[in-house]
């Protein structure tokens, strides 16, 4: 599970070396964009956080979010970090983006190259299979559903093949 | 042939074409023969309930239904979508899987020109609006079998939409009528498929095979017009129908080519929609259309008791999750007036010339065989519903002098009668369409009977490597010839068989076909009946 995170966080080369964002404020700008939607109109969050920004985050929300995200916000420490991080976040609020369309690409100028369709790569089962703490015959192997392995190992199955 | 055509439009088959029987299928709109609160009036469908556990409840009539439908088909192509892995159905787990698709770090997606013209001739098939420019998006979720934790999709703008998917039903007994009823197709996006997950339930664990990543995917999405599972499954066997006539996709969906996604819910005629339920991954054309019909009952059965419909699917509003593919500049398409001068032909996408490049749709493939043969609509359906059908037909007509009347009826009853009988395809035919034509212009020249032309068409598919010439020769089936002779063979039965003729006298107008019997076994079944009757009719009345 924890390879899957940190695919799905991975740095890639030609951006900026950043440090690691913790996971409660990686969700806090998934939260924040909820917020800002919901500030467009769009059904969302309004009526589910406090929409001046005093950052109080409803119990609710915290459950989606941790459903969504996989991440435990098990302690109020963790709520609290999470609030801290919307009000971070917040402050994008200051600048007036009236009338201006916004960005989504840095590349938006450039032209969208587009590949032949021809057969080029693949065939390499086994190097990519070194990558997955577990394996099964030529499969990766994850545990079953959402749950992490750390959850799972606390568990003593009671039968092993 | 007595039997009757529509019998190869029986159920267990989805066609484009389908008979409405359904109970539930209420329209919402202009009636079009169902009705409301039990007054039939000029309705013309027969209206007969799916399933018959539920005895007709007093409420049921006033219950209209709603089905919107997402479909996912895998686009046929050599690569993937953003990477240039192998797309093929069965191969050794992982062997198909690049570092792109397995999500490791420094990958880039690059996008595929070929998927991007599937998307857009489907578009066009289905008369949609294609935006010049279209975005690709992230959707974020946790699964195993996605790598990366998001899809490349097309949410915001994608690359075609407003289009719509027309089908046929049949409505009505004796008379039927077919009506063409249409779907609005919302939008069309490209996204990529996830892996696999095999779930081991014993060892609590799941093992991933990445092969199927990153297939490039039309996702088809189809508003709620529809009002049954027969409507929907129609809809679907007809986008099956285009999209294999287009190449894009081969849409099969035993093969998780095709995957549909049902929405439902249930409301009473003139109020708000009720709360959509969701049914997902349906893989085959028929229980499509049994898991509809089967959730709008539990829908009204669980309203009519009291209860409420829950949505279980998600109880937050699903945009959480997406952001823009940082990754990938917009999508742009243009048209022979639009084309950049001096642009790379290969770099650049001409709307227009994938428009003239469009194959004949299986709807004008039908019209035009109503047309120039004299089918009914119900044949053309079933000639494009078996793959190779038309095909074969065609080379026969080709070939034969017989009306293609004739040649329909032989191809869809006879030939396709034997093909379903012995679970082959036309490509495994043992008659070729030669064969099946020189059979008929013996029948056309009637140089043979038609029950000798069977017995000829079942030596044939044997495939002994003899021609129906030969065959005919060999079991000496050649239709009697010879006039006078056919004329002493009834005056000697009838006068071997004096009681059978005073029957006849005294009323019993059966007892020629027992007159008819015994000529044909004295001429060794080398006489056709019809001719038989007539001598014999004008030598008793003599």
């Amino acid at each position: 599970m924890s390879s899957l995170l940190s695919a799905s966080r991975g740095l890639r080369t030609g951006e900026a070396a950043l440090r690691r964002p913790r996971r409660s404020e990686m969700w806090a700008r998934a939260a924040h964009l909820g917020l800002r939607a919901a500030a467009r109109g769009r059904r969302g969050f309004t009526s589910k956080a406090d929409p001046q920004g005093s950052g109080r985050v409803t119990g609710e929300l915290i459950q989606h979010l941790e459903r969504l995200s996989l991440v435990d916000f098990g302690s109020q420490e963790a709520v609290a970090r999470l609030e801290k991080a919307i009000a971070f976040a917040d402050r994008l609020r200051a600048v007036n983006t009236d009338g201006v369309e916004p960005m989504e690409s840095v590349l938006e100028d450039r032209c969208l190259y587009l590949r032949s369709d021809n057969v080029v790569e693949g065939s390499c089962a086994e190097e990519l299979l070194q990558n997955s703490h577990r394996v099964v015959e030529e499969y990766f192997v994850a545990p079953p559903g959402n749950i992490s392995w750390s959850k799972l190992d606390e568990k003593q199955p009671f039968s092993h093949r | 042939m007595a039997a009757p055509m529509l019998r190869w439009c029986c159920p267990g088959r989805r066609f484009a074409f389908a008979w409405v029987g359904c109970g539930s299928c209420h329209r919402r709109g202009p009636p079009t023969g169902s009705t409301s609160n039990g007054k039939r009036g000029q309705s013309s469908v027969a209206q007969q309930p799916h399933f018959t556990a539920q005895k007709p409840r007093e409420g049921e009539h006033e219950w209209a239904a709603v089905v919107g439908l997402e479909i996912h088909a895998q686009i046929a192509s050599n690569s993937k979508l953003f990477s240039g892995s192998q797309v093929h159905f069965a191969a050794p787990p992982n062997s198909l899987v690049s570092f792109f698709d397995a999500s490791l770090p420094g990958t880039l997606p690059v996008l595929n020109r070929r998927c991007v013209e599937a998307a857009v001739m489907t578009g066009l098939a289905l008369d949609c609006h294609i935006n010049r420019k279209s975005l690709f998006d992230r959707k974020h979720y946790f699964y195993a079998d996605l790598p990366a934790g998001y899809q490349i999709t097309q949410q915001r703008l994608p690359i075609a939409v407003n289009g719509s998917l027309a089908y046929s039903v049949c409505v009505g007994r004796k008379p039927s009528r077919m009506v063409t009823r249409t779907v609005r197709v919302k939008q069309i996006q490209l996204e990529q498929d996830s892996g696999k997950s095999l779930h081991d339930d014993l060892r609590s664990q799941t093992l991933i095979d990445l092969n199927r990543a990153g297939i490039g995917l039309l996702e088809l999405v189809l508003e709620p017009d529809m009002s049954c599972g027969e409507e929907a499954a129609t809809a679907v066997r007809e986008l099956q129908l285009i999209l294999q006539a287009l190449g894009t996709s081969q849409a099969n969906m035993a093969e998780g080519q095709l995957r549909v996604d049902a929405n439902i819910s249930v409301h009473r005629p003139g109020e708000p929609l009720g709360v959509r339920t969701e049914v997902k991954n349906l893989n085959s054309a028929r229980f499509l259309a049994k898991a509809i019909d089967y959730e709008i009952q539990r829908q009204i059965n669980e309203l009519e008791n009291g209860g409420e419909i829950l949505n279980e699917t998600r109880s937050f509003d699903n945009r959480l999750g997406f952001m823009p593919e940082p990754n990938l500049p917009p999508l742009l398409l243009y048209d022979s007036g639009s084309l950049p001068s001096g642009a790379d032909p290969q770099q650049v996408i001409n709307v227009d010339q994938l428009r003239e490049r469009l194959p004949e749709l299986p709807r004008v493939t039908r019209e035009r065989l109503v047309r120039q043969y004299g089918m009914l609509p119900e044949h053309s359906c079933a000639l494009l519903n078996e793959v190779g059908l038309l095909e074969f037909f065609q080379n026969v007509i080709k070939e034969t002098r017989a009306e293609p009347k004739k040649v329909t009826s032989w191809v869809l009853n006879t030939f396709l009668g034997f093909l379903k009988q012995r679970n082959l395809a036309v490509s495994e035919s043992p008659v070729t369409p030669s064969a099946l034509a020189e059979l008929l212009d013996l029948l056309d020249r009637k140089a043979i009977s038609s029950s000798a032309a069977k017995q000829v068409f079942e030596e044939l598919w044997r495939n002994d490597g003899k021609t129906p010439a030969q065959i005919v020769a060999e079991k000496k089936l050649e239709l009697l010839q010879d006039p006078e002779a056919l004329e002493q063979l009834c005056r000697s039965t009838l006068e071997a068989h004096p009681h059978v003729v005073m029957d006849l006298k005294r009323g019993n107008a059966r007892a020629i076909n027992k007159l008819i019997g015994l000529v044909r076994k004295a001429t060794l079944g080398r006489a056709d009946p019809t001719a038989i009757k007539e001598v014999l009719e004008r030598q008793l009345s003599s």
